[in-house]
């Protein structure tokens, strides 16, 4: 039997293990930083998909699974839950940081309720220049718009709200 | 929650499902063929985003039904008569105006639809319903945006436009029946469809003036997908969309 402050490390230690497994797409930022590890608790870790057709879920699940397996948790289980729905407002300050410096404009704090069809406040993640445009709705995954700096003419990506 | 109400929720689940898995498989056809690279990926991207609905609708209905069938049991071992989406998302593509025209008919009902079953008391398919209507206001608005380009665009694009639209317009009625003999389960989660016609012939009036197009004359429509009379289009869909699993029945990823 377990006592309260061994059950707590446990949770520590499996928020530790979370935050070093990258976003298979954006390796730069973890699951932690994205938003999508909603719960860690009881020995289970609830984690909700970004977009429902979103081929990276699967993976993210696996990654999960082997990094707990590694550090011998195996015993404890992953649930996948939908509700409430991911928001792109969840992606956490360091998260957005660091997909700034990897040359992704996150998306704009407080703008997931919005729809996608109006991005606001682009800069370019390159010269932080406002003046941009839209090259394509959808760039290399369904989440992001592909754009362009206008000032420096680098093409970059932008991360959608939802 | 009786046998009889358990039946008919499978039975709109596996509705909803159907929907969303046999469009996005349409939607899937244009990859590599689309007009150019944006549209290829917006095209493909629709289709994804209906496909992993497709799969928690069919989970649930699976659940439901209780024989030990998955999302892929449902999706690759029905034959076509046990298809209960409608007649529309089942049309062929046509030009990409065709496609243009069904999408935008069908992600605007569904957008009503889901922002109603959001509110039921079904705790999973509020939970889908809610997660989905993130994804198909972005399909409703870019759908009407292409609508629009087309429509209020060159006299080829206009005339395409609204010939995809009369292609189109003989399926709409159906969109309004998803309920037909599974009133009492819709009545028991509390699925108020009342209003969604009104509002959904408001909005494609709306869009349709914006783009310079007539309303398509009013004509008889055609039924049948719910209770799986389909076209003679969905046969050759599935046979594609079943032939590996079907072939290679222990296929696995
Ligand atoms: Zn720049």
């Amino acid at each position: 039997m377990q006592n309260h402050a061994d059950m707590g490390d446990e949770v520590d230690q499996v928020r530790a293990i979370l935050s070093a497994v990258p976003d298979p797409e954006i390796p730069v930022i973890s699951v932690m930083e994205l938003g999508i590890v909603r719960k860690v608790d009881h020995q289970c870790v609830e984690i909700t998909p970004t977009y429902t057709g979103c081929p990276a879920t699967t993976v993210i699940e696996t990654m999960i699974r082997e990094a707990l397996d590694q550090e011998g948790f195996e015993n404890w289980s992953i649930k996948t839950v939908l509700a409430p729905p991911w928001t792109t407002d969840w992606i956490s300050d360091e998260g957005r940081q660091k997909l700034l410096d990897y040359g992704i404009a996150p998306p704009p704090k407080g703008d997931g309720k919005g729809t996608l069809k109006e991005p606001s406040k682009t800069h370019c993640p390159q010269c932080r220049s406002s003046n941009v445009e839209e090259i394509s709705q959808f760039g290399s995954t369904p989440c992001k718009a592909l754009m362009r700096c206008l000032d420096c003419a680098e093409p970059f990506d932008r991360f959608k709200c939802i | 929650m009786s046998p009889q109400l358990k039946n008919q929720l499978y039975e709109l689940s596996v509705r909803l499902g159907d929907d969303a898995l046999i469009l996005g498989q349409r939607l899937c056809e244009w990859c590599g063929h689309a007009p150019s690279t944006e549209i290829d990926l917006t095209l493909s991207n629709l289709g994804l985003d209906l496909i992993g609905q497709a799969r928690h609708f069919l989970t649930y209905a699976g659940e439901l039904e209780g024989k030990g069938r998955d999302e892929d049991g449902l999706a690759f071992e029905r034959d076509a008569l046990d298809f209960k989406n409608c007649l529309l998302v089942e049309q062929p593509n046509g030009d990409f105006a065709q496609t243009i025209a069904r999408h935008f008919l069908f992600s605007t009902w569904q957008l009503l639809f889901l922002e109603q079953l959001a509110q039921t008391n079904d705790e999973t398919l509020r939970a889908i319903a809610r997660k989905s209507i993130k994804e198909i206001s972005y399909h409703a608005s870019i759908s009407a945006q292409w609508v629009i380009r087309l429509g209020d665009g060159t006299p080829e694009s206009h005339d395409r436009m609204m010939n995809g639209l009369d292609w189109m317009w003989r399926f709409v009625d159906e969109l309004f029946l998803v309920q037909e003999g599974i009133e009492d389960v819709c009545e028991n989660i509390g699925l108020d469809l009342s209003s969604i016609e009104n509002e959904w012939r408001n909005k494609v009036a709306a869009t349709l003036k914006e783009a310079t197009l007539d309303l398509p004359a009013d004509r008889k429509g055609i039924f049948g997908g719910r209770v799986g009379h389909h076209s003679e289009h969905l046969g050759p869909l599935l046979s594609e969309m079943q032939s590996l699993p079907r072939t290679y029945n222990d296929a696995n990823w």
